[in-house]
Formats: structure tokens, sequence, C-alpha cells
């Protein structure tokens, strides 16, 4: 029951991520002036799939679950991209912040020196009320406090999981359970207030109360999707025999209910600006219902009609090719998402999706199969002395 | 000729489970078993269908949307045109979202309702009508097993056979 990272995988993982290099250099070249959103949207997008892994597996140890021990080794390898996602957004958050001092373009407004000085034509009243919050060595401090939350406990999941492989009984369960409420307490900050550097200080003068909790339904749906498709495609091969029915289904309810738990929040979120006016806030929608709205409009419709829809009935979950073909859509849907939540704050109304967007997302998804590949390698796929194992094999619902 | 039911009463959820398959062997015809809690796999060994109370929920719930979305369109922007949010567009798919809140609440308001009460219709529990009480501890830690035969024959044969499978008494 272990699985091998085959040639033909490695290849594709290679070929995409050369497409990714390619097209990353070319947005450069031709001096694309979405060249560094890309990066962000997609560093963001595939460091939150990642991070949705390991608060997926957290939340199993501290609520004791028993029926998803089988897929905790994907989850764990979903983490193991942490790592990867914390270096690119260095490298993208430091890059632009030279690029931009070079008299480029800044990710993020409130980077503008201007901005803080009185004397300036450009001062800013309101962000300069923030610079309290927003400065770029606190901002710095966060950004590493969040990477060595998250890839700290993530480490720590996976160590006591391979030690337990050795030495069985349930002292490393207990312990893992302990560190997972801490490490879910820590989350609940940091899910929220790395949604807001990370994503709401582009749009700097724009809040919203609800943007954490927004950004973390987007996260863990599109975390949710990601298991899934890994999921299917092993069990489909043949690696996971253990995993029954049962558990596809309970995994599908999981992604049926967080879309609509996703819509709601997107939708609350939504409404109030809306049907309030106010027009600081309001500008945030404006932008994207008239300049992105093919974008805007399918991001509702793959995102909540398309699962549920699907998912609704009790046999489409129970069906390895609906709920992987759903879990595709998913993951394009939120890919979407993401993208409306960094392109419009950046380069505001002249936006595009060409080969080079979508190549770069390539790129990325590349190094994430790659990354991803060798860690499910590297250890069984059955945490065989797993305290609750049984009570997974024999789930039945 | 009336069908008649031949109960048995046992009193450990495992023994029923057991012994349904062991009287099916026999060709009788398991119809029910009334539990005070669930027993995981008794679905399958009854060979129940699936109930189909979840379409009647879907199309309950499709109902609540148009009743509300109707009732909606009839008040604020047909009878009496309102201006919501600032945004005097007197339309509904233009006001749609003020709108959804009060859609969802219905949908679910009749989804629920629906459900209960088709589930009340369906199992005959209307107000005034008589339970049928085989043993009155059967909502507390006795299980009832049904058996349909047609024959009083037939009956003593089923009493005789879950008498032997473990029931504590026959009825």
């Amino acid at each position: 029951m272990n699985y091998t990272f085959n040639q033909k995988n490695k290849t594709i993982a290679f070929v995409l991520i050369a497409i990714g290099l390619v097209s990353i250099a070319a947005s450069f070249l031709t001096h694309n002036h979405q060249a560094w959103s890309n990066l962000l949207h997609n560093t963001f997008y595939f460091m939150a799939i990642s991070l949705a892994g390991t608060f997926f597996l957290a939340v199993q140890y501290a609520a004791e679950v028993g029926w998803s021990v089988v897929l905790k080794r994907i989850l764990e390898a979903m983490g193991t991209f942490l790592p990867f996602a914390a270096i690119l957004m260095l490298v993208v958050f430091f890059g632009n912040l030279m690029a931009g001092h070079n008299g480029g373009h800044y990710i993020y407004h409130w980077l503008h020196h201007d901005l803080y000085d009185p004397a300036s034509a450009e001062y800013d009243k309101i962000i300069a009320g923030k610079s309290g919050y927003l400065n770029l060595p606190f901002f710095v401090i966060r950004m590493l406090a969040y990477f060595a939350i998250w890839i700290g406990f993530t480490r720590l999941f996976r160590k006591l999981s391979l030690k337990e492989d050795i030495e069985g009984g349930s002292a490393n369960y207990l312990k893992a359970r302990k560190y997972s409420a801490t490490f879910l307490v820590l989350f609940a900050v940091t899910s929220s207030t790395s949604a807001w550097d990370f994503i709401m200080s582009i749009d700097t003068h724009w809040y919203s109360t609800l943007f954490g909790w927004y950004t973390f339904a987007g996260m863990f749906i599109s975390g949710l999707a990601v298991m899934n498709f890994i999921m299917v495609y092993l069990v489909k091969k043949g690696n996971m025999p253990f995993i029954t029915e049962h558990h596809l289904h309970d995994a599908g309810k999981f992604m049926f209910a967080f879309s609509i738990f996703w819509t709601y929040l997107w939708f609350a979120q939504f409404m109030l600006i809306w049907y309030a006016n106010i027009p600081e806030e309001v500008t945030y929608f404006m932008i994207r219902f008239e300049h992105y709205r093919p974008l805007f409009i399918a991001n509702f419709l793959i995102n909540f009609i398309a699962p549920f829809l699907v998912l609704m009935t009790r046999d489409a979950k129970r069906k390895l090719n609906l709920l992987m073909t759903i879990s595709v859509v998913l993951f394009i849907g939120h890919w979407i998402d993401v993208f409306l939540m960094v392109t419009p704050g950046v380069v505001k109304e002249h936006w595009h999706i060409g080969w080079m967007e979508i190549g770069t997302t390539l790129g990325f998804l590349g190094l994430f199969m790659y990354v991803i590949q060798v860690s499910l390698a590297k250890a069984p796929l059955l945490r065989e002395k797993h305290p609750l194992l049984q009570e997974s094999l024999h789930h039945s619902i | 000729m009336s069908t008649k039911i031949a109960y048995g009463i046992f009193d450990d959820d495992d023994v029923v489970l057991h012994a349904i398959p062991k009287l099916q062997e026999k060709k009788f015809k398991v119809v029910d078993v009334i539990s005070p809690f669930p027993i995981h796999g008794l679905d399958h060994a009854l060979g129940l269908k699936r109930t189909r109370i979840s379409m009647t929920a879907f199309m309950y719930g499709i109902t609540g949307t148009s009743l509300a979305l109707l009732m909606m369109w009839y008040m604020n922007i047909w009878d009496w045109p309102m201006d919501i949010g600032g945004k005097p567009s007197f339309a509904l798919y233009k006001n749609l979202p003020a709108f959804i809140p009060v859609t969802f609440e219905s949908t679910v308001l009749c989804a629920a309702h629906g459900m209960v009460i088709t589930f009340y219709l369906r199992s005959k529990l209307l107000p005034g009508v008589e339970p049928v009480i085989i043993d009155a501890r059967a909502t507390d830690d006795r299980f009832v097993m049904a058996i349909e035969v047609k024959t009083d024959a037939d009956k003593d044969a089923a009493h005789a056979a879950m008498k032997a499978l473990g029931a504590m008494y026959v009825k």
C-alpha cells in the first residue's frame, strides 16, 4: 500500500514546472503588469490549499475523529508544501519590494512612503492612520511568525505520525491531539490576520470584518477539493483499497457542506456592502462587478450552483468520477475566487487571463504535485498503528 | 384474504440483527423492526428501499423559493415599488440580493414542514389516531420484529421461528 512516484508523473510535474518558469519569465520580460499579482495569486492559493490540509488534520486529531484515519496521510502530504509556499511568498514579497523601489509597481499600495508624509501631495490620512499595524517591519515579523507556526506544527504532526508507525500505542496520538488543539487556536487567529495581511491590505482603504472568515472558507473548500482529488486518484490507481464508498460519501459531504458555507460567507459579505451602499466599502465590489463581471458571476455559479446541484444526491457523493470532476471544478472555481481577491486591487480594470496567467498557475501546480507525490511516496498510505484505525476501516454510514 | 402480522419481541439489538437473515432463509417476510435507536446494518438486512423523503424535500424547497420570490416581487416590485438600499431599480433580478435571506428562510420553512407533514401522513400519525402499541417498552429497551404472514398456520410458524432465535415472547 505504498505509493510510488513513477517516471510518468515526474515528467508531467517537470513539464508543468517548465511551463510555469517560461510563463513567469515571459511575463516579466514582456512587462506584463499582472506579473506580480499572478505570482501572489498563485502563491497564496497553493499556500491556502496546503494550509487547509494541516488544518483539517488538526481538526481530526482535536475532535478524535475515527472515520478519517485512512485519509490522514493525504492531509499530511498536503501540509508538506507549506515550506515551499513560505519561500515563494517571501520571494514574491521581497522581490516586489525591490522592484517597487526601482520605480516598479508595488502589489501593496501601503508600501509607498509618500502616503505617510504629511508634507507630500500623496499624503493619505486614512492609510497613515493604519501605519501602527501596516508597516514594513511588523508585516515581515507577522509573515515570518505565520510560517513558523504553520510549518512548525505541520512538521510536528508528521513527525508524531511517522513515530507512531514504528512505536504503535496511543502516546503519539494523544500528543498530536494536544498539539492540534494549540494549533487550532493559533490558526483561528493567524488565518484571519494572514488574510488581512496578504490580501485585504492590497485594497488598503477598504476593509471587511468578515474577510478573514471568508478567506478561510475558500481556503478550506479548495483544500477539501484537492484532498478529494488525491483520494480518488489513489483509489483509482489501486493504492488505497481500504477506502470504501462510505469514506467517499463523507468526504463528498464535507465538500458539499463547505461549498454552501463558502457561499454563505461570500454572500453575507457582498449583501451587507451592497445594501448599505457606503462609498468606501462599495468601491471594492464596483470594480469587481463592472470590470470583472464574467469572472464575478462564474465565481458564484461554479463554487455554489455546481457543487450544490451535483453533490446533493447520495449517489453522487459515492461515485469516483463525479467526485473527481467536481473537485476539479471547485479547484478552478476557487482559483477564480482568489484571482478576484488579488488582481483587481493590484491592476484595477486592466486585467486579462492569457497563456502567461494560466502557465504561471500550471507551474505552481507542477511544483505542488511534485512535492505532494514525494511526500506520499515517503510513508505507507495507511497508518497501520493508528489507535482509531479499525473504526475507520469499518466505517459505515 | 387479509395479511396478518406476527410480532416477536426481543431484548437485544444484536440478536434481532442476526435473526433477520436466518428468518429470510426460511422464506419469512420480515417487514419491519421497531427499535428505540438506529441499528447499524438494519436497513441493509431488511432490504428496505431508500426513502423518497429527500425528493419531496427538494420539491417543497423549490416551492418555498418560488413562493417567497413571488410574494416579494408582488409586494416590493409590482404592487408597491420600493427603493431598496438607495437603488431604485424596481426589478426583481436587480434587487435580488436583498430578497435572498427571506427566500432562504422560506425554502427551509417549506422543506422542513413539508417533510414533517409528509412523514406523518405516510406513517398515519395524524392527531386523534389511536397508536398501535405492540410493546410499551419498544421506545425504551425492547425491539419488535414484524413478519408478514398469510394464514394462522403461517403465523404460528413465524412465532415458533422467532422464539427459536431468541425472542422473549411473541404476539
